[in-house]
């Protein structure tokens, strides 16, 4: 029942996709087969000309594909009418390729507009995206795209692929054109839409750590689109299939393995603490049956305030107000242990106080316990990541096979 | 007499002769737009489609405007119809030309993007394409009518209507004490309908061009 799926993601199949252009014996995608699940984010990540672009394209035809097959949710698109696929299909380009001549709610109405909604329908619609995309209907709706930043317009771009509610969204390099910082923001942005939507989103880069950001899978294509490896940003950072996988993930694979991996996920160890508010004789009392040299003052509100040694103890005489070293920076649950990593070695003492959604104490993370489980992650990778080459090496034998097949058949005829 | 009292006892005729003057240009000009635009259209996909309709609007520029009457008069008569077919000739090259221009110079990102989003072929060409070129292909429509008010005036020699008679009495009648006050009064009502019509653009610009890509 596609009806149903509509607002959550649909599969998409590719299966033998090729494409040629006339007077070019190699072909530009050759024999391309993927299966995205619903609600996943692939990315398609690859040097330039390698094809990524134009096998996306083929997804929606704006390129022709020469042969193969489409199956969007299993039903075949390959040869029904284009424009009613792409309406199911929603579509955003770099530098957001809004229409200027219109204000910002007429470009993002124009595709429920083309399907027939009503205009009290639209009006609602076209609220609801621009608060979704984190841009004040108010303010922005009756602007036009030049009276907007790049990463704006970005957003508004992508509001209006998600107008009227298709299960797949394509993305072709649609942060290529904005700054780093507003690039970050709207990768976080679109992380957050999809944590919201679940559609099946394939996005097109050249920079493998935007991949590694937002992908679920990725697919490294090397060229005519050839699958160097299709796995998980797990499984590429500490596995790369082959050189080609390894010369693309580039240096410190190992760092960026980090920046997948949130504080929440590790061990975080309890540290004895106090309140501001507790006599100073109980503070003594537990610093010394803790056995540790060291513990954690916290504020009234339980945030991290001050570290206390032995010795601050000592010299305080009556009053915590001179005593220990202020907490000068602690992470978030939801950082990442490169962040953590990062605030543990610039820490004098390195560890780092962990603190919830609203400031309050959860748990230190140092040195030690860091680095265990990064041992244990990527420990756990490598199993998957061989797991899945072998599935890759198999299809590909496969693939080969028939490959062969058919050049012998050509020959014989 | 001289000039002010010519004008002011001819005022009757030189405004029906203004009236008939402009109309003639403003209807030929809807014509010529129409088919030029159209011609746009079609032909801009192609290298040499477009070249094809440039050349060919370019060509008939360049035959002169009273030779082309004198052409046309042993075809269709004399009066109307070879005036209105020589204007709408000569008004199609600028606005062919800028038709092809400017549907060409659309930012092929958008077109892209207007495919992408599921536009069929027509509503693509009808919101995006069009209202992007519109302001170029104004310019044209601009730029042919100055030249249509021009070339009005040769109409008379067919027996057209227009300011053109005005001129054309003056020369026959040189030497005459009018003679010089006649060729006057037409060019300068020529000239008057054409700073008008340009007016009247630059308001149409105004209402027409969406400010999203007002200059």
């Amino acid at each position: 029942m596609p009806e149903n799926t509509a607002a959550g993601g649909a599969t998409i199949e590719l299966e033998n996709l090729t494409k040629r252009y006339p007077g070019n014996p190699a072909p530009s995608v050759d024999n391309v087969s993927m299966e995205i699940g619903a609600g996943e984010t692939v990315i398609f990540v690859g040097p330039s000309g390698c094809g990524k672009s134009t096998t996306l394209k083929m997804i929606n035809r704006l390129i022709e594909p020469t042969s193969g097959r489409i199956r969007i949710n299993g039903e075949d698109v390959t040869d029904i009418d284009p424009v009613k696929l792409r309406r199911k299909v929603g579509y955003a380009i770099q530098s957001a390729g809004l229409f200027p001549h219109m204000t910002v709610a007429q470009n993002i109405g124009l595709v429920p507009k083309m399907v027939g909604w009503s205009k009290s329908r639209i009006r609602d619609r076209v609220e609801e995206l621009l608060d979704l995309v984190g841009l004040d209907p108010g303010e922005f709706h009756g602007r036009y795209p030049r009276q907007l930043s790049g990463g704006q317009q970005q957003r508004v771009g992508v509001a209006r692929a998600l107008a009227a509610d298709p299960p797949v969204l394509l993305m072709d390099e649609p942060f290529g054109a904005v700054d780093p910082i507003t690039r970050d923001h709207l990768q976080d942005e679109l992380i957050r839409l999809q944590n919201e939507l679940h559609k099946t989103i394939v996005f097109v880069t050249h920079d493998f750590d935007e991949a590694i950001k937002l992908g679920d899978r990725i697919a490294v294509l090397r060229e005519r689109s050839h699958i160097a490896q299709f796995d998980t940003p797990e499984a590429i950072l500490t596995n790369p299939a082959d050189d080609f996988v390894s010369g693309f993930v580039g240096a410190g694979a190992a760092l960026k393995r980090l920046n997948l991996t949130r504080v929440r996920d590790v061990e975080i160890t309890d540290y004895p603490t106090v309140t501001v508010d507790d006599p100073l004789q109980d503070i003594f009392d537990k610093l010394r049956r803790s056995g540790t040299n060291e513990i954690l003052l916290l504020d009234k509100r339980g945030r991290p305030y001050k570290w206390l040694r032995r010795g601050d103890l000592m010299r305080a005489k009556g009053s915590l107000a001179r005593a220990g070293t202020l907490v000068h920076d602690t992470v978030t649950r939801e950082a990442t242990l490169r962040d953590a990593l990062e605030a543990v070695l610039t820490d004098n003492a390195g560890r780092v106080a962990v603190t919830g959604r609203r400031g309050e104490y959860t748990g230190v993370v140092d040195m030690e316990t860091l680095m265990n489980s990064v041992h244990e992650l990527l420990e756990a990778d490598r199993l998957d990541a061989i797991g899945h080459q072998h599935e890759l090496e198999e299809a590909r034998e496969e693939l080969t096979h028939t490959e062969q097949e058919g050049h012998e058949g050509e020959a014989k005829a | 007499m001289n000039f002010w009292e010519y004008l002011g006892s001819r005022h009757q005729q030189l405004l029906a002769d203004a009236g008939q003057h402009a109309s003639a240009v403003f209807q030929c000009m809807v014509v010529a737009t129409v088919l030029g635009v159209l011609i746009g259209v079609v032909t801009y996909r192609t290298e040499w489609g477009g070249n094809l309709a440039t050349t060919a609007t370019s060509t008939i520029l360049t035959i002169p405007s009273l030779a082309m009457i004198g052409l046309l008069v042993p075809i269709v008569g004399l009066g109307v119809p070879p005036t209105v077919i020589a204007l709408t000739l000569y008004g199609l090259l600028p606005v062919v030309r800028n038709s092809i221009v400017g549907l060409r110079g659309v930012d092929p990102a958008l077109v892209d993007a207007a495919t992408g989003i599921g536009m069929s072929r027509l509503s693509r060409l009808v919101r995006v394409e069009l209202p992007l070129a519109w302001p170029p292909i104004l310019t044209g429509i601009r730029v042919s009518t100055q030249m249509l008010m021009g070339i009005a005036a040769i109409a008379a020699y067919a027996s057209g209507p227009g300011l053109g008679n005005e001129i054309f009495r003056g020369i026959a009648s040189l030497g005459s004490k009018n003679a010089l006050n006649q060729v006057l009064a037409g060019t300068l009502g020529i000239i008057v309908l054409a700073l008008l019509f340009d007016a009247a653009y630059v308001l149409i610009g105004r209402l027409t061009i969406p400010r999203g890509i007002r200059a």
